[in-house]
This record gives C-alpha cells, sequence and structure tokens, in this order.
C-alpha cells in the first residue's frame, strides 16, 4: 500500500512532467527545430491507441479469454500493412485540403455537407463518449488499488469532491486546453501535444515491459516456468486454445474475423488515431516507416499479456477473488515491489491520459466546428457579414467542449461505475466508428459515392449499432428493463435481428449495421446522379494524387462567381485574426504577382484559397457557408464541372506541350552552340592557313623581285652572276607554281572537289617507279635506297597518280633529312589481311615524339627554321589526305636507328574503310 | 513534400499480397492448424505461431518499406532526347 499523497504528488508531479514536454515541443517547433517531424516519435504518437483498455484490459481479457485479446492488435497490423496506400492517400487529401478531423473529411468529401458534419460529430460523441468514461476509470481504479491495497475491499466512494480522480480530469482538461487550443492554426497541428503523447507511449510501453519482466522472471522462472505450474490448473489449459475461453467448444471464428476487422479500421477511424495520424502528420512520407514501427510497438506491449495473465492466476489463484484487470498493478503490490507498482501505475495514467488528451482535442474541434460554429451562423447578427474578431470565440468554444467532454466522461463513470457497459466498451466504441468506414473509404476510392448515400447509410448504420450493441449494453446494465432484449417482436430482438443466431452479439452487430450502412450507401448514391458538387469533391479526393496541385499541375477549381476583395479579406480577418489573414493575402499577392494586396483581382483561385485556409479553422462545411455568404456564386451545373475539367486538362496538356517545346529547344541550342564552336573554329583554320600560304608565298616572292631589282639597277652585272641569279628566279618560281599547285590541290581534297582516278594498283609496281624517279635524289646526297617488297602484293583500288605522288613525297622527304654522309633510306612493303602497309624509314635526326602530330599539320615544318631543308610545309598534309581518302592511315614513328618511319596503310578495298591496324604495323617500323 | 504519386515508397503489389497473406495466416482455417497441445520450448504452440507470425509480417513490411526503391528508369522525367 502506498500512502494516497504520495500517489497524488507523483501523479500530478507526472502531469508536469508531460507540460514541460510539451512546451519543450512547441518552443522548438516555434524554432523551427521541430522534434516531431521525424517518422520515429510520428510512429510513437500513433501508439495513442493502446489506452487504458489496453494496458489494463489485455490482461484482463487473455485472463478470461486467453488468446482472444490478440485480435484487437492483429487487426491494427493488416492496417498497417496497407498504411502506405489508403493512410498516405487521406494524409494527401487531408492536407491539399486543410481538413481537421474526420468529420470534416467525410463532409467535404460530400460536397461540404454540414449535415454530414454533424452526424459523424454526434456519432463520435455517442460512441466515444463512453470510452472516454472508461480511461478515467482505469487512473480511478489503479488509484484505488494503490492506496487501498489488493486485498481488501475498496472502501465506499468518497464524495466527489475528494476523489483525486476529479482532480487529474481537471488537470488533463487545463493540460490539453494549454497545448491543443493554444492558437488557431489553420492546419490544427500540435507540436507540443505530439511530443507529450510520444513520451507518453515510451512510458507506457516501458513500464508495461517492466513489470512483464519482474514477473516473469522475477517471480517466476521464465515463460515456460508460467506456462509448466499453469498445467496445474485444469481450468487454465484452455486458455490457450481457439475454442478456448469465451467461445468454449467451437472456435467463433466469425467473432475472431469481426473482431480483426473491427479493429483494422477502427485504427484509422478512431478520432484519436485520426487526428494522430492524419492531422498531425508532418511529412507523409513518415507513414512508411512508422507502419512498421507502430507495429512493432504493439507487439512489444502485448509480449507480456498472456504471461502476466497466466501468471497473475497462478499465483493469485483462478477465481481468486482479484480483478484480472488489475494484474499489472497487484502483482508487483503482492510482492512487495512497491516502487514498481508505482512505475506500473504511471505507464496506466499515461495509456488514459494519452488517449484522453488526443481524443478530447479531436472531438472538441469537431463539436467547435461541425456542431457549435454551424448553429451560431445562422443566428442573426452573426452571420459572416457581422463584424467583430472570432478566433478568441473560436478557441473560447474548443476549451468548453474539451472541459465538457472530460466532464462527461467523468460523470459517464461515476453513474456507470462498474456497470456492464463499460467493461465491454471499447469494442463497443470501435463498431461505433466503424460506421464511418463505408463514408470514408469509399468516398476516396469510388466517385459514385453522394451525400444522401453516405448520410442514409451513417445513420442507419448508427442506429442498428445502437439498437444491437449499445441499448442491449444499458438493458444488461439494468438500465433499461430487461424486456428490451426480447425486442417488440421477436423477430425484432436486438441481439437476433430477423432470427438470425450462432453469431456473439459483437459479429451480430458488426454484421448488420455494416450491411445496412453499405447498402444504404451504395443504394441511395447509384439512385441519383451526383450534384455538381458532389461530383467536383469527389474528383478532388479520388484523384488527390493527380489533380491535388502539385508543383507543375495547377488544381481545377469549381467556382464560378463575383467576389469583392474587401469581403474576402473582411472575412478572412474575422476568421483568422488580422496577422494571418494578411499574410494569407501578402502570400497570394506574391504568387499572383500582383503589386499589392489591394491590386489583387478577387478570382476563382483567390476565393478557393481563402476558403482553405477557412477550412481549417471552421472546417470545410463552415466555411463553405461563410464564402458562399460574401460572394456572389453561380450555381455550377455538372455541365460546367466538366467544363472546367476540360479547361484543366487543355492547361494540363498546354503545360506539357510547353515542357516539351523548351526541352527540346534546349537540345536545339544545345547543337546550334556546338555548331557554333565548330565554325569557329574553322573560320580560325582558314586564317591560320591564309596567313601561312601568303607567308609561305611572300617568301619565294621576295627573292624574285630582290634579285630582279638587282639585275634591273646593276646592268653591267657579270653574265655568270645573272645566270646565276636567274637561275635562282626560275628556281623560286618553280616553288612559287609548286606551292600554289599544292595548295589549290589540298582545297580542292578538302572541299571535295578533287578529282580521283579510281583503278586497280599493283603497289610492287608503284613503290618500285616511285624509288626509280627519286634515285637522282639521293644519289645527289650519296644515300642509298634499299626496297623491301614481298614477291607479291594483292591488288588495291585506288587512284596510282595520287599514290604515287603519296611515295614521291615520302621519299623525298626522307632524301632531305638523310645526312651527308652513309644516308640510307629503306622502303618496305608489307600485305596484311585486307591490307597494305607501306613504310619509309631513313636514319636522319628523327621526329622527337611531341612533334609528330605537328608535322601533318599543313605548314608546319618541324625542326630548327635555319638548318632544315627547303619545303612547302604542304606535302605531308596532302599524303595523309589521300591516304585517308582510300579508307587508310599515316602515321610517324621512330625508326630502329633512331631515324624517322613514316607508314602509311591502305585497305585492299576502300569501302571496307580503316580496320584500325595500324599499332599492328607501327610495331614493325 | 514530395508530389510524385508513388512518393518514392513501397509499390503497391507487395504490400497488398502482405495483406492478403495476413488476413489468411491471421484467420480461421489456417489458425486452427496450430490449435493443438503441442509447446515450443515449453509455450503453447498456438501464442508462439500468432507471435511469430506477427513478427514476420512486420520484418517482412519493415523490408518492403526500408528497402531502396529500385529505380524504375525515369518513366516520367527521362525524355528520349535523339
Amino acid at each position: 500500500m502506498v500512502a494516497a499523497p504520495v500517489v497524488l504528488a507523483i501523479s500530478l508531479g507526472y502531469l508536469l512532467l508531460l507540460f514541460a514536454v510539451a512546451a519543450h515541443g512547441d518552443r522548438r517547433g516555434a524554432q523551427g527545430r521541430s522534434v516531431i517531424g521525424n517518422p520515429w516519435v510520428y510512429a510513437l504518437s500513433w501508439a495513442v491507441y493502446s489506452s487504458a483498455w489496453t494496458y489494463f484490459g489485455s490482461v484482463g481479457r487473455a485472463a478470461a479469454g486467453g488468446i482472444w485479446f490478440l485480435p484487437v492488435y492483429l487487426g491494427p497490423m493488416l492496417a498497417m500493412l496497407l498504411a502506405w496506400i489508403v493512410l498516405r492517400k487521406m494524409v494527401r487529401i487531408a492536407q491539399t485540403y486543410r481538413i481537421t478531423s474526420i468529420a470534416d473529411f467525410i463532409a467535404s468529401r460530400y460536397g461540404k455537407s454540414p449535415l454530414l458534419a454533424a452526424a459523424v460529430t454526434l456519432i463520435t460523441v455517442v460512441g466515444i463518449l463512453p470510452y472516454i468514461a472508461l480511461q478515467v476509470k482505469a487512473v480511478s481504479a489503479g488509484y484505488d488499488l494503490l492506496v487501498h491495497g489488493a486485498d481488501q475491499p475498496a472502501p465506499p466512494r468518497a464524495t466527489w469532491w475528494q476523489n483525486g480522480t476529479l482532480a487529474v480530469t481537471l488537470a488533463l482538461a487545463a493540460f490539453t486546453i494549454v497545448f491543443g487550443t493554444r492558437h488557431l492554426d489553420s492546419a490544427e497541428r500540435h507540436e507540443g501535444m505530439v511530443a507529450a503523447i510520444a513520451f507518453e507511449s515510451l512510458v507506457k510501453l516501458g513500464a508495461f515491459l517492466a513489470v512483464g519482466v519482474f514477473v516473469t522472471w522475477g517471480m517466476f522462472d521464465g515463460p515456460a516456468d508460467i506456462w509448466a505450474r499453469a498445467q496445474a490448473f485444469p481450468e487454465l489449459q484452455s486458455l490457450l486454445r481457439l475454442g478456448g475461453g469465451e467461445g468454449a467448444g467451437a472456435f467463433g471464428h466469425t467473432q475472431w474475423f469481426a473482431m480483426t476487422i473491427l479493429s483494422m479500421f477502427s485504427v484509422l477511424l478512431l478520432p484519436r488515431q485520426f487526428q494522430m495520424m492524419v492531422v498531425e502528420c508532418v511529412d507523409e512520407r513518415h507513414i512508411r516507416r512508422a507502419a512498421w514501427v507502430f507495429s512493432a510497438y504493439l507487439l512489444l506491449i502485448n509480449i507480456f499479456v498472456l504471461p502476466l495473465a497466466i501468471g497473475g492466476l497462478v499465483h493469485f489463484g483462478p477465481g481468486g477473488g482479484m480483478d484480472p484487470e488489475t494484474f499489472v498493478l497487484s502483482l508487483p503490490m503482492a510482492e512487495g515491489a512497491t516502487a514498481l507498482a508505482l512505475v506500473a501505475y504511471i505507464g496506466g495514467m499515461s495509456a488514459a491520459t494519452g488517449m484522453l488528451i488526443v481524443e478530447t482535442v479531436a472531438v472538441s474541434t469537431m463539436v467547435c466546428n461541425d456542431l457549435v460554429m454551424p448553429t451560431l451562423l445562422r443566428l442573426p447578427g452573426f452571420g459572416a457579414r457581422a463584424g467583430g474578431d472570432v478566433t478568441r470565440l473560436l478557441l473560447n468554444i474548443r476549451r468548453a467542449a474539451i472541459v465538457a467532454v472530460l466532464l462527461l466522461g467523468y460523470a459517464y463513470y461515476r453513474i456507470a461505475g462498474d456497470a456492464y457497459a463499460l467493461v465491454s466498451i471499447g469494442l463497443i466504441s470501435f463498431a461505433a466508428v466503424t460506421q464511418f468506414a463505408p463514408a470514408l473509404l469509399g468516398g476516396i476510392y469510388w466517385r459514385g459515392g453522394t451525400a444522401a448515400g453516405a448520410l442514409a447509410g451513417l445513420l442507419g448504420g448508427f442506429a442498428v449499432w445502437a439498437y444491437t450493441l449499445m441499448l442491449p449494453s444499458m438493458a444488461k446494465s439494468g438500465w433499461l428493463p430487461a424486456g428490451f432484449l426480447d425486442g417488440p417482436f421477436p423477430l425484432l430482438a436486438p441481439e437476433a435481428l430477423l432470427g438470425m443466431t450462432g453469431l456473439d452479439n459483437l459479429t451480430h452487430s458488426l454484421f448488420w449495421s455494416l450491411l445496412v450502412n453499405v447498402g444504404l450507401y451504395v443504394g441511395l448514391s447509384l439512385s441519383r446522379a451526383p450534384s455538381a458538387r458532389e461530383a467536383t469533391q469527389a474528383l478532388l479526393f479520388v484523384d488527390v494524387f493527380e489533380r491535388g496541385g502539385g508543383a507543375a499541375e495547377p488544381a481545377p477549381i469549381f467556382w464560378r462567381g463575383r467576389a469583392r476583395l474587401e469581403d474576402l479579406v473582411g472575412l478572412a480577418t474575422r476568421l483568422l485574426g488580422p496577422l494571418r489573414a494578411q499574410q494569407l493575402f501578402q502570400e497570394h499577392a506574391a504568387e499572383t504577382g500582383a503589386a499589392s494586396v489591394e491590386a489583387i483581382t478577387a478570382d476563382a483561385r483567390l476565393v478557393d484559397r481563402v476558403e482553405r485556409q477557412l477550412a481549417g479553422a471552421v472546417g470545410s462545411a463552415s466555411a463553405r457557408v461563410l464564402v458562399a455568404s460574401v460572394v456572389q456564386e453561380e450555381p455550377l451545373g455538372i455541365a460546367d464541372v466538366i467544363e472546367i475539367l476540360d479547361e484543366a486538362s487543355q492547361l494540363r496538356v498546354y503545360a506539357r506541350a510547353l515542357e516539351e517545346k523548351s526541352l527540346s529547344l534546349e537540345a536545339a541550342t544545345a547543337e546550334l552552340r556546338a555548331a557554333n564552336e565548330a565554325l569557329k573554329s574553322l573560320d580560325h583554320m582558314k586564317d591560320d592557313f591564309m596567313s601561312s600560304v601568303t607567308h609561305e608565298l611572300r617568301t619565294p616572292l621576295t627573292s624574285i623581285r630582290a634579285l630582279t631589282e638587282l639585275m634591273l639597277d646593276t646592268p653591267d652585272m657579270e653574265e655568270a652572276q645573272r645566270e646565276e641569279f636567274l637561275r635562282i628566279v626560275v628556281g623560286e618560281s618553280e616553288r612559287l607554281s609548286r606551292l600554289v599547285n599544292q595548295v589549290l590541290d589540298m582545297a580542292k581534297m578538302e572541299s571535295g572537289h578533287a578529282e580521283w582516278r579510281i583503278a586497280d594498283v599493283d603497289m610492287r609496281a608503284l613503290v618500285s617507279d616511285a624509288v626509280r624517279l627519286t634515285a637522282g635524289m639521293f644519289d645527289e646526297r650519296g644515300a642509298q635506297v634499299l626496297m623491301d617488297l614481298p614477291a607479291t602484293v594483292p591488288v588495291i583500288r585506288a587512284d596510282p597518280d595520287r599514290l604515287t605522288q603519296v611515295l614521291l613525297n615520302l621519299l623525298t622527304n626522307a632524301a632531305k633529312f638523310v645526312p651527308q654522309e652513309g644516308g640510307r633510306a629503306e622502303v618496305v612493303l608489307r600485305a596484311g589481311t585486307g591490307d597494305l602497309a607501306v613504310m619509309v624509314r631513313d636514319n636522319g635526326p628523327g621526329i622527337p615524339p611531341d612533334q609528330r602530330a605537328a608535322v601533318f599539320e599543313r605548314f608546319r615544318q618541324v625542326g630548327d627554321a635555319a638548318t632544315r631543308p627547303p619545303g612547302t610545309g604542304l606535302g605531308l598534309p596532302i599524303s595523309r589526305r589521300i591516304v585517308e581518302h582510300f579508307g587508310g592511315e599515316m602515321w610517324v614513328e621512330t625508326a630502329p636507328g633512331g631515324g624517322a618511319c613514316f607508314a602509311f596503310r591502305l585497305p585492299l578495298d576502300p569501302e571496307e574503310g580503316a580496320g584500325g591496324g595500324g599499332k599492328r604495323w607501327a610495331s614493325r617500323c | 513534400m514530395n508530389r510524385h504519386p508513388d512518393g518514392g515508397g513501397p509499390r503497391r503489389g507487395p504490400l497488398l499480397a502482405l495483406f492478403c497473406a495476413a488476413l489468411v495466416l491471421f484467420n480461421f482455417p489456417m489458425l486452427t492448424v496450430f490449435d493443438r497441445d503441442a509447446t515450443v520450448f515449453g509455450l503453447p504452440l498456438l501464442g508462439v505461431a500468432l507471435f511469430a507470425i506477427w513478427a514476420g509480417l512486420i520484418g517482412l513490411l519493415a523490408w518492403i518499406s526500408e528497402r531502396r526503391p529500385e529505380r524504375r528508369s525515369g518513366r516520367r522525367h527521362r525524355k528520349d532526347l535523339s
């Protein structure tokens, strides 16, 4: 036993810690360093699913029904497998259209129907209130157990103002008001609250695991030991069999399936889950990791449920008077581990408070936006055209709603107490929110759903739920006459409609309510075509990924009419506050390129923007009413909707065409730029060429002119001298004409106008002729020429004159460069497969490797200008072009003796082109 | 926020397949396979099997979710410029 003040102090201390965590989260969020912007915290915030009903109730259910506590957690596992597909779509829709509650979501989908929003809100409140009471009870029961001990009967309840539970409830209300309604945020995000909830999830997991480890390994010798000792109790044997527990005998597989499906929907549709998963989502990509982390969390928090349940039953004895729901606390207490019991109590409290906080925030938003605001808007003098800032009023309505919901939950707990209605309430609440599934999930995947169908389905399903599940549970608690269970007629008995038997009451209710719900939803939706507004909203929801307004493709806006800027500014200021309103219009001005806020055109885009912002503050249904009241709208028909859609898709087509055009333009620009570069370098080359040619022409001209002038000025020149001069003049003229011929030759070849006379060529003969023609030059220098020709070579197709020109050029070069004494040149002809190679080696000075490429450039004569033999500098470039024209290649190497080795290779048939045999031949140089 | 329809996340196919597998594994009649008086390491088979299936599903989900999405060679972005 623990003294009451200690427990109270610890409870309040824990709440203060929560305040600190939440305040820290808010502060970090305000600084832009959000603590909740990661998938781990996001997943932990989902774990608000594990309420006190999990924390204490799981063990209780496991003690009674064995394995039957599990379906409630297997359902979420199923849901998580599809989270990336389904939940992400919900998040995308909610964030695109600024939806802040599940009522808003459903109402918005069906043409922003206020009626639908109100219906969803009412169903939620009715379905959730007992669930809230259950959490209050858990805190209270834990407190009683700690303070009064397990083995003593609880003392008669103290009067309400002496009970710590009320204090805790009020403290929670304060917390929720501070962190849930601090300011009116258009996205309804609560950084601090999410941080606190994530923290609570860690606390309850840690506490539960601590107790589990303590019981399993502290009180027993591991899980196998617990099970071994359970063998002594025959009644425990059936707990881990399907037929065991409640299903006694045959396995109630329909009930198992029903509970799995029920919890699968609930994990998405419970107000607190919707709040945490959809509204508080920072980034939809976080869902990817959060889905499996949350599943793992549920597995962890359930792993010790069976050991605790069976261990408790073994320890206290089955039917030993101890309530299994308190095992988490009573087992440590029984062993005297008071500190651990306190930890377990804090864990249970965190489970309960987490659920209470988030649920009340979600419900208060719904009550404010979908029940109170629409009513207020109908009041005369409060309509949209009235003045005055209502942001404060909105916050106060929410605060009042929070206090009201919590106090109602508390009152329910005080009245209902330990009634049956409370014990089974978890699943009853699940069944209530499951009624949202057809309208919500159908709404995001099926365009045909209409407001009438959704409303009828919801109300019908809810009515059947109330009649078959809620009211019978009350009857069993004695609040309704027991005769209620028999029904007015036997066929209308609440738990056996139309005489259907063989199902447990939960499955029975779920079957009938969903049947009625889906039947009405689909039936009524199909019976009447959706209105224009329903159709547009259906389109925006179902195709959110295609039309949600990505950067490239603007979303279509289904609005036509006239609006005045001042009206919209006034409305926004009133509902969002002056600061946020100003920000909104400034952003719009910046995006549309308007010079100032006053210069904005009040077009459909602006109206849509204002309406979305208002939807964040007061819900989409109220926002619609408000906007409609200040602008003049043209009612849209289906034809208009199709027209707008056409416009939008036209725009999309244009945008895509534009994108493609700009891409091809870019490509064209790149090509043009490359061509321009090539032209520039060609131009540059041409300039070089011109200046080289003129330079080369000037040199012989200069000497001709100088000599002739000299002769003209000196009439009495000696005959021998004159003759010498004239010979030089003739030589220079020859050089000049040779140069001009070569330049012309080169130009022809380069422009492609050269004439080629193709014939069969025998290279052996060609080489021999060329050597004979140049023999004189070699003789003059006292050099010898060697020929190395194979006996036969294949005939090639080429121009014999041009090839002779090439050979003469190479031989002349060799003759020029061989040394004065002992000069030696060698011509080698080799036949390869498919080609021929000719090598001309000399024992001259050779060509340094770095200049080898240069010798083939026009007018580039390598070596020292003073000592090199005269030449035009065009011979080698022309030779190379000729060889290349026939598909061959020409290169230069160092001959074995250190001289130069010019070589070229020609394919036998020029059509086959160069085969890349150059290196092969080069090695023979 | 990533506006790509796929969101760069896991593909639908494997998730849907896993969902169907889980639906079968967690329900009648598959459960009757494990519903017997046998024990594993001294623990009742049914409980061990359910938790093992559960853990296996989480592992697969984590694997599908966390593996790097293979590059679906630019269906949208890379255009043939040739």
